[in-house]
Order: C-alpha cells, then structure tokens, then sequence
C-alpha cells in the first residue's frame, strides 16, 4: 500500500462519528421518522376519540341511517383523516416492530414494502367508499 | 465470543417481571392488534358503499359471539393504545421519567385503559346490546 493510501486509512479511522451524524445523519432522513410518529400520535388522540363515539352513535342504526352519518361532510371528512392518519402511524409503528424483530434481510424488506402497499391501498379504498357514500352514487 | 469476562447482555429470564416492561411489550402487541383491526373499518366502510344487503351481513358478523370477542378486544387495545400512547407522548416532552412517575404512570394506562372499556361497554349493554 502506497503512503498516501495509508494516510488516507489514518484519516477515515480518526474521523469523529460526529461528521457523519450531523444534520440528517448517516441515513439523511433526520428525525423524520420519529416526529411524524409523534404528529400522527397527537392527532389520532382527538380522531380515535371522534371515531368511538361515532361508532357508538351508529349502534342500532339500520343501512339507511348508518349511510346517512357517514354522508354528513364532516362525518365523512373526518373518517378519511382518521383512516389516512391511522394507516400513515401504522406503518411507521410496524416499521420499527419489523425492523426489530425480523432479521432476515429479504424477509424484513418485504414485510416493510408489503406493509406499506396494504396501507395505500387501504386508504384509497376507504377514501373511495367514504366519497362513494357521500356523494351518492 | 470474546474471552473476556465482561457481563453479556442479560436473557430475559433472569429479569424480574416489572410494570414498566409490560406496559412498553403490550403497546407493541396492541399497535399491530390495531393495524389489523384496521382492515375492519374499511370492511364497515365498504359494506355502506357497497348496499343494504353488505352491511346487514357486516352488521350480522361483528355481532355474531366472535365479532363480540373482537369488538371488546380491539376497544380496551384502541384505549390502552391511546392511554399508553398520551404517555409516551408526555415523556416524549422530558416529563415524567423519575422511576417512580415511570411506574406509576403505567399502571395509570392500563386502569385507564380498562376503565374506559368499561365506559363503552357498559353503554353498549344499556343501550341493549351490540349490533
């Protein structure tokens, strides 16, 4: 090995972690992750609280008055945020369980993508079936 | 494995059973409860597009003695999830974090959580039974 290739070995050893930890750090996502979990935690507060008594007021209801609670704007407005922001918390909390416990490489990949793929179609159905109901159709 | 005798990470065995370990275990356990319970709420939502026949057979099946079971299962996970949730949320913000606020603010979850269930559940009955 040249000289000058093993200087340059001395440097990268002695560089501090902290260079590649600044700003976004090694992964450049930041602290994204963990504060949308946090914003998506705070806002489920107030949507899971909505949604209980929603479903609790819809208890005897026959087809006719369940669809007509559903249809009222900010019924329908409000069950699309909770079912967008439960999915979106959903996969950043599954994120983190598969990350932890699946230590196959291929097997946590596919588990992650295949979370994901359920989640965004889970929440194009319920907004297409939510506007399906109240729009009429 | 090194020679040295330094101390391994410990099994889980040897570790007394403490609140505080059962209160993180089970917010996991009831997050992926939810995200599957999740799916449920699409069904619901799916079965009113869908027509009167659709939602009478989903009407039919969440009050059928399985569906129940679920039902109950998924309200006190929704609550613990919630309470526990609030929690984490709180000690996100540099609070509580004094071993014995950590104790006491998990079983304040998991009674609250419980005395919640009962709430909707008790309402449920009184307003004579499910579905």
């Amino acid at each position: 090995m040249s000289a000058n290739g093993q200087q340059h070995d001395v440097r990268t050893q002695l560089r501090n972690p902290l260079k590649r930890a600044r700003g976004l750090g090694s992964a450049q996502s930041g602290v994204g992750h963990w504060w949308t979990q946090r914003v998506t935690a705070a806002a489920l507060v107030f949507l899971a609280l909505w949604f209980v008594v929603t479903v609790l007021s819809m208890l005897h209801a026959d087809y006719a008055t369940a669809h007509s609670i559903v249809a009222k704007p900010w019924n329908a407005v409000l069950l699309v945020a909770f079912v967008l922001t439960v999915c979106w918390h959903a996969v950043l909390g599954l994120q983190i369980v598969i990350e932890d416990y699946v230590h196959t490489r291929w097997k946590e990949v596919a588990l992650l993508v295949l979370v994901k793929f359920i989640a965004v179609l889970g929440t194009l159905a319920t907004l297409m079936a939510v506007l399906h109901v109240a729009l009429g159709a | 494995m090194a020679d040295t005798q330094r101390p391994l990470s410990p099994h889980m065995g040897i570790y007394r059973w403490q609140v505080q370990m059962v209160t993180s275990i089970v917010h996991r356990a009831t997050g992926i409860a939810l995200s599957v319970g999740t799916l449920l709420v699409l069904w619901g939502v799916f079965s009113l597009a869908h027509g009167e026949d659709s939602y009478n057979q989903f009407k039919t099946c969440i009050g059928s003695p399985i569906g129940l079971v679920l039902m109950f299962g998924w309200t006190w996970a929704l609550f613990y999830h919630l309470c526990n949730g609030i929690r984490h949320l709180i000690q996100d913000g540099g609070m509580g974090y004094a071993i014995p606020q950590f104790v006491r603010s998990s079983w304040l979850a998991i009674v609250g959580s419980i005395v919640l269930t009962i709430i909707v559940w008790a309402y449920v009955l009184m307003s004579g039974g499910a579905a």
